[in-house]
């Protein structure tokens, strides 16, 4: 019927193919599952149910909040209306510091407690993240 | 005051002079004889002017011209001269006559080394490559002018970014740039080639140079990166996936993939279309690298400077370039029917090509990754980032049957080949299954992907090593290179699989025990220097075996700008490294202390570094053959 060369040219579209649509279903479904969604504590006080997913939390770090023991940090991030307590291990970055904006990575517990995992540096003492000044600007 | 007045004026020289090589160069196209050394003369001026314009500036960042805007902003009387000159170019205004710097010395060179070549060729690459300048000029002039006054002059600076203040991150940028900016004369000189329809296994040969020094570069610029971040950011990691870090990537892996098509391209005349998109990606993703970390748009740990208007500049200067390329592209370029058929698919240009698709593939995946968020942000303002584990995901499971092609595909022939020495590599096959089969089996954690990806990369490597004994006058630069990024890949294996890390909250005079490790807080120095005082932490670490290490992390709280930083106290020894890093939390006593022990760190700079080398040995076997 066909020539070896059709048959071959026609196994290698379908193989182009195949290889575009599982290379867009991979990437696809990795992409739902390993996103991490941004929220301010404003934001996770109106959430109708809490996420197990990892989220990641930003704000200001609150004024003499801070306190340290040998294993664990606790914090509390505010966006100057809603704030959440955050326990933390782990190693901190240069400029956390109260009063200076700050991103954290973990799970939420509930909607007033936020286990960190990371806590994010931002190399610029003048520096807050978009985010947060996006969050801040809101009120 | 009068250095910013001459460098100003020079830019403005140099852009001028532009517009008049696109001129003349356009004009006297059809009798071109009359334009060579005129033409060579003009690009001359054009560099000489951004010397000068660049050496006005470093010299102001000297003399602490604070009339200076740019001076002003990122520069201190305090700061260590060596740290002043390199302020220069750690600024967006610096680093952009940095790019133009290298743009115009590199179309100078071109035009000296491609003597030989057709002069209508050569004409329009320069015009290409004097299109990208003249945008940059622009760019440079409207909307980041670094020679901008201040008015009443202030008395003091506000300093470069502390973090930025070290050895690695001052060259960093210039060899990073190098890379880029070579692309940018393969994009030309490709638009060029297919519009006198020239692309052939000549140009191939002529041009492979500039890919291979490219690329070089490139390499090298991001193992400096990843090296600065390795010690200075205090997270004891070497990559991050950050934006940042991914869009100096992508040109790379485009890059790589240029490097081997050229290769086809000039043993067997086939991919002809695709070597000049690849030329077009490779500069269109550079240019993107320097649009996403210069406007703002990317979130990144290391964002340094942000501002929409120069964004937008950049974006439809680029979407200009590519717009004219494909243009290019779709009029002019007409594949060469005869050629395009005879594949078969055992031979070296096939495996070449399969191992094309993966890196497109691993291309892909890191711009989506670089991209998405950026994207959903406009369409859906949500904000959200994108992690190590979606690349590990989505590229560790690919990267077997890539290593494999490697070890397999460099000993095939060209056209039509057999397998040869099927004992051989199977039988190496073997031995590096069971071996790394013996590595990971006292792990508990994925046994199966891990024993897979070791060996693998023991193949590679195994093969590589035969490669160096057996073959004489064999490809000796690909077998480096080859050889160099199956270590690469071993050692970022080990040292995933087996470091360990212990963070905790200490104060002076604690001890931390662990299994087998033990941290001594012994006591805290202080030291004045001359731009910041350093807090030294005293720590004792009794490592398993036995032995002690004394290690000093050192806290620095420079005094402008006002930023403390940490830097990280690293052992290394063949074997492994051992990282600590304490941070002070604000008025409280502890420090937050974290220690790591980090297997095989030092030969992953040393792997890079080899397949660098590999790339530069290819380069220079390349000039003796043409003389």
């Amino acid at each position: 019927m066909y020539g070896r060369k059709v048959k071959l040219r026609f196994l290698f579209v379908i193989i182009i193919l195949i290889t575009l649509i599982l290379t867009v279903f991979l990437v696809l479904k990795s992409l739902e599952e390993n996103v991490v969604y941004f929220q301010s504590p404003s934001e996770i006080t109106t959430l109708t149910e809490l996420d197990k997913k990892k989220i990641r939390i930003g704000g200001m770090v609150k004024k003499d909040s801070i306190s340290i023991n040998a294993n664990e940090i606790n914090f509390i991030i505010t966006d100057f209306k809603n704030e959440i307590n955050v326990i933390y291990t782990g190693a901190i970055p240069n400029l956390f510091e109260e009063e200076k904006g700050v991103v954290a990575e973990g799970y939420l517990k509930d909607r007033k407690f936020f286990s960190a995992t990371k806590i994010l540096a931002k190399h610029d003492e003048n520096y807050m993240p978009p985010e947060v000044k996006a969050a801040l600007g809101e009120k | 005051m009068i250095y910013s007045i001459i460098g100003y004026y020079s830019l403005i020289s140099g852009l001028c002079l532009g517009l008049i090589l696109i001129y003349f160069s356009v004009k006297n196209f059809k009798n071109s004889k009359l334009l060579d050394s005129k033409i060579l003369s003009f690009t001359f001026l054009q560099f000489f002017f951004v010397v000068i314009s660049f050496l006005c500036l470093i010299l102001s960042f000297v003399l602490s011209d604070f009339s200076n805007e740019t001076v002003f902003n990122n520069s201190h009387t305090t700061k260590p001269l060596f740290y002043k000159i390199a302020g220069t170019w750690g600024n967006h205004e610096g680093s952009l006559l940095l790019w133009l710097f290298v743009l115009t010395l590199f179309i100078l060179i071109f035009l000296v080394r491609s003597k030989n070549q057709p002069i209508k060729y050569k004409i329009l690459t320069l015009v290409f490559q004097q299109i990208i300048i003249i945008g940059f000029f622009a760019f440079i002039i409207l909307t980041s002018n670094p020679f901008n006054y201040i008015y009443p002059t202030p008395i003091e600076g506000l300093g470069l970014n502390p973090i930025l203040q070290d050895p690695a991150l001052v060259i960093h940028p210039p060899i990073l740039y190098l890379g880029y900016v070579g692309s940018s004369i393969i994009f030309s000189s490709a638009l060029a080639a297919t519009t006198l329809k020239m692309i052939n296994k000549s140009w191939a040969a002529h041009i492979k140079k500039w890919v291979l020094i490219s690329w070089v570069f490139l390499t090298i610029g991001i193992l400096l990166g990843s090296i600065w971040a390795y010690y200075e950011l205090g997270w004891g990691g070497f990559w991050f996936w950050d934006p940042v870090e991914n869009v100096s990537l992508m040109p790379w892996l485009a890059l790589t993939t240029l490097l081997h098509c050229i290769l086809v391209l000039e043993k067997r005349l086939i991919l002809t279309s695709w070597v000049i998109i690849l030329s077009i990606t490779t500069f269109t993703l550079s240019m993107c690298g320097t649009f996403l970390v210069r406007s703002g748009i990317l979130n990144s740990v290391h964002t340094f400077a942000n501002d929409p208007e120069r964004g937008l500049f950049i974006l439809v200067f680029l979407f200009s370039l590519i717009f004219l390329s494909l243009i290019i592209f779709f009029f002019f370029h007409k594949t060469n029917k005869n050629n395009s058929e005879s594949l078969f698919w055992l031979s070296k240009e096939t495996s070449i090509i399969i191992n094309n698709w993966f890196m497109m593939y691993f291309l892909s995946v890191v711009l989506i990754g670089t991209v998405y968020p950026i994207f959903l942000d406009v369409i859906s303002s949500q904000k959200i980032s994108v992690g190590p584990p979606f690349y590990h995901k989505l590229i560790i499971p690919f990267l077997i049957p890539f290593l494999l092609m490697m070890a397999i595909g460099p000993s095939l022939k060209w056209i039509k080949s057999n397998l040869e020495n099927k004992v051989y590599l199977f039988s190496l096959l073997i031995i590096s299954i069971l071996l790394s089969f013996l590595i990971v089996e006292n792990f508990d954690k994925n046994i199966l992907i891990n024993t897979i990806l070791i060996s693998s990369a023991l193949y590679l490597f195994f093969i590589t090593l035969r490669d160096f004994f057996i073959k004489k006058n064999k490809n000796i630069s690909q077998n480096i290179a080859h050889f160099g990024f199956s270590l690469l890949i071993l050692s970022i294996l080990f040292n995933n699989l087996f470091s360990t890390e212990i963070i905790t909250n200490l104060k002076v005079g604690e001890t931390f025990v662990s299994n087998d490790t033990k941290i001594v807080f012994e006591n805290i120095n202080q030291k004045q220097e001359k731009n910041y005082k350093a807090i030294l932490g005293n720590f004792s670490v009794e490592n398993p075996d036995g032995t002690t290490d004394k290690m000093l992390p050192e806290l620095r709280i420079y005094n402008q700008p006002n930023i403390v930083t940490s830097e990280a106290d690293i052992k290394t020894t063949l074997l492994s490294d051992k990282f600590i890093v304490i941070n002070l939390v604000q008025n409280q006593e502890y420090f937050n202390v974290r220690y790591q022990v980090k297997p095989f760190m030092l030969w992953i700079w040393l792997s890079v570094l080899l397949v660098s080398f590999g790339g530069l040995v290819s380069f220079f076997k390349r000039n003796k053959h043409e003389k």
